[in-house]
C-alpha cells in the first residue's frame, strides 16, 4: 500500500438495512493531493460515499483504508462540512463558536486557548468571512453559512478535505470564487467535494468519481457529453477502464 | 406582596422560606438543564421521563408500606425510576433510528400506568396530588440537600465540559468526528435531566414539569446569542418565575406549581408577541 493514497476502497458494498444496495463492489483510490469532485443523481450514494471514509458507517463487505488506516483512526486528520439543512436553525451560536468546533480533537480539554481563537480566524479569512465572527450563525445566508462550515473543516488542519455540496444555494459569481479558493487550499490538501452539477465543476477538479450504485472514475479532460449523459440519464454506468481503476476493472450488467 | 414578604420574616412560616431557597437553588439546575432540553429538542423525552417518575414514586411506596422497608422513602424509587426511563429513552434514540417517538410515548403511559398498580396494591391512602400538581410547600430539608449536590454536579458538568456539550448539541455528527464520545455525553445530558426531572417535580409536579423546564429556556432564547446566554438568563426567568408564583400564590391562597407555570405561561406569550411585533416592523 502506497503511502500517497489517502484513500483506498476494496470490494466495497453497502446497503441500509432491508433495502437494495446502495452502493456495489465499488474499487476506488483517491491519492494525495487530488481534487475530486463526486457526482452522480439523487440516491446514487454520494453522501453515502463520503460517510464511509468517515467512519460514520460501515461497509457491508469490502475493506476501506484511510491514510493506510481504519477511517476512525484516521478521522482527526479529515476535515468535514456536512449540508447543513440537518442543523437547528434557532441554536443560539455565533459563527465563532461554529467555526472554533473543529479546534475540538486538538486540544486534549474542552477548553479553547488564543492559538485555537487565532487558527479559527485565519479559517475564517481563507473563506473571507472575518467580519461576521461575532455574527449569529442563523442570521447567515445559506452560502455564508455554508463557507462557515468550510472554515470549521479546515480549522481542524485537515490532510484531506470532504465537503458535502458546498455549491448548494449559492449564486453563480460565489461558487466562482469558492473554487478559487479551494484550489488555492489543495496545494495543501485533497479535497473532494459532492456536487449535483457535473458541468461547472469538471472545468475545476482535477478528476470526476461518478456514482450510480458503481463508482467510475474520470479525469476531467475524458469528460464528454456521452458521459454526462449516461451518469444522469438511466442505471447503467458508463465503463471506462483507466489507471484509477482496480485490477480488472469494473463489471456491470 | 407586602403581605408575602411580612410572612417570609414570620418565624412561624419555616416552611415558606424554605420553599423560596429550594425554588432558588434548583433555578440555577432548572435553566442550564431547560437550556440543553430545548436546544437539543427533547423535550418530549423529559415529559416522558417525568411521568415515568410516578411509576417509580408507587414503587416506593408499595416498597415502603407493603414490602416494609421504612427507609425506601418514595423519592428513591423517583430517581431510580427516572435514571432507567432516561437509559431506555437514551438507548433507544442512539440505536434504534426509527419509531423513537413511539417507544416515548409507550414508556410515557406505562410509567404513569405501573404508578397506579403499585398504588392500588399498596395499603392505606394516598394523596397523589402533591405528586401530580407539585407542593412547594411541603418541601423539606432533604429536598434542600438534594438541590445543593444537583446544583454542584450540573454546573461543574457544564463549566467543564461547556464547549463539548455545545459542540454535541450543535452537531453530534461533526462532535464524533472530532473524538468526542457523543453517545456517552447524551447519555449523560439525559441522566442529568432526570435527576433535574426528579426535583421539578417536588416543585410544580409530573404533569407540569415540562413547562418550567422548557419555559425559562424559551423565553431566554428569545433574548439570548449564545448558549451560555440563554442559561444564565433561563436561570434568572426561572427565578423570577418561581418567586413571583410563590408570592402571588400565597396572598391569593392559590396552588403553588399551577401559579408559578401560569405566570411563566403568560410572560412566554408576552415575549413572543413582542419579538413578533419588533420583527414586523
Amino acid at each position: 500500500m502506497s503511502v500517497s493514497n489517502d484513500i483506498v476502497l476494496n470490494n466495497i458494498s453497502f446497503a441500509y438495512a432491508s433495502a437494495k444496495p446502495i452502493l456495489e463492489d465499488v474499487n476506488l483510490i483517491v491519492k494525495h493531493g487530488e481534487f475530486a469532485s463526486i457526482v452522480g443523481p439523487n440516491g446514487s450514494g454520494k453522501t453515502t460515499l463520503l460517510k464511509l471514509f468517515l467512519g460514520l458507517i460501515k461497509p457491508n463487505t469490502g475493506e476501506i483504508l484511510v491514510f493506510g488506516d481504519t477511517p476512525e483512526n484516521s478521522r482527526l486528520k479529515i476535515g468535514y462540512m456536512p449540508q447543513y439543512a440537518h442543523l437547528d436553525m434557532q441554536f443560539p451560536v455565533t459563527v465563532m463558536d461554529v467555526v472554533l468546533m473543529g479546534r475540538l480533537g486538538l486540544n486534549r480539554g474542552s477548553r479553547f486557548f488564543k492559538n485555537d481563537r487565532i487558527a479559527a480566524m485565519s479559517a475564517l479569512e481563507e473563506v473571507k468571512m472575518t467580519d461576521f465572527a461575532k455574527h449569529l450563525f442563523n442570521e447567515l445566508s445559506g452560502g455564508q453559512r455554508q463557507r462557515v462550515l468550510i472554515a470549521r473543516a479546515l480549522c481542524c488542519e485537515p490532510e484531506l478535505l470532504l465537503l458535502d455540496e458546498p455549491m448548494s444555494n449559492i449564486d453563480p459569481e460565489i461558487e466562482e470564487a469558492l473554487f478559487e479558493i479551494l484550489q488555492g487550499l489543495n496545494k495543501r490538501m485533497t479535497i473532494l467535494l459532492v456536487s449535483h452539477d457535473l458541468g461547472f465543476v469538471s472545468q475545476k477538479v482535477n478528476s470526476v468519481i461518478c456514482v450510480n450504485r458503481c463508482v467510475v472514475v474520470h479525469p476531467t479532460s475524458e469528460i464528454n457529453g456521452t458521459i454526462i449523459k449516461d451518469i444522469y440519464g438511466g442505471d447503467i454506468c458508463m465503463i471506462r477502464h483507466d489507471h484509477r481503476c482496480g485490477e480488472e476493472g469494473h463489471q456491470h450488467d | 406582596m407586602i403581605e408575602f414578604i411580612n410572612a417570609l420574616s414570620d418565624p412561624d412560616n419555616e416552611f415558606l422560606r424554605l420553599a423560596l431557597y429550594v425554588g432558588t437553588l434548583a433555578s440555577l439546575s432548572f435553566g442550564i438543564i431547560g437550556s440543553y432540553v430545548v436546544t437539543r429538542r427533547i423535550s418530549y423525552l423529559a415529559g416522558a421521563i417525568s411521568h415515568c417518575v410516578f411509576g417509580g414514586i408507587g414503587a416506593g411506596l408499595y416498597i415502603q408500606n407493603k414490602v416494609g422497608l421504612e427507609w425506601f422513602d418514595p423519592m428513591y424509587g423517583a430517581v431510580i425510576s427516572a435514571i432507567l426511563a432516561a437509559v431506555i429513552i437514551g438507548t433507544v434514540s442512539l440505536h434504534a433510528q426509527q419509531r423513537e417517538d413511539t417507544v416515548i410515548g409507550a414508556l410515557w403511559a406505562i410509567g404513569m400506568a405501573t404508578g397506579l398498580l403499585f398504588i392500588d396494591r399498596t395499603p392505606g391512602y394516598f394523596d397523589m396530588s402533591s405528586y401530580l400538581f407539585g407542593d412547594i410547600l411541603l418541601i423539606s430539608n432533604i429536598d434542600l440537600q438534594l438541590v445543593v449536590i444537583l446544583d454542584i454536579i450540573v454546573v461543574g458538568f457544564t463549566v467543564f465540559f461547556y464547549n463539548k456539550l455545545l459542540a454535541v448539541c450543535f452537531d453530534d455528527e461533526f462532535a464524533r468526528l472530532r473524538g468526542i464520545n457523543a453517545g456517552a455525553f447524551y447519555m449523560l445530558l439525559l441522566c442529568l435531566t432526570a435527576l433535574t426531572v426528579v426535583l421539578l417535580v417536588r416543585v410544580v409536579g409530573i404533569v407540569m414539569v415540562i413547562a418550567l423546564l422548557t419555559i425559562p429556556a424559551a423565553v431566554a432564547g428569545q433574548f439570548a446569542k449564545r448558549l451560555w446566554q440563554m442559561m444564565l438568563l433561563a436561570i434568572f426567568f426561572c427565578m423570577l418565575f418561581t418567586w413571583t408564583g410563590l408570592a402571588v400564590s400565597y396572598s391569593y391562597r392559590l396552588s403553588s406549581g399551577p401559579t408559578i407555570i401560569v405566570i411563566a405561561g403568560l410572560v412566554y406569550l408576552i415575549v413572543l408577541l413582542f419579538t413578533r411585533i419588533i420583527k414586523t416592523r
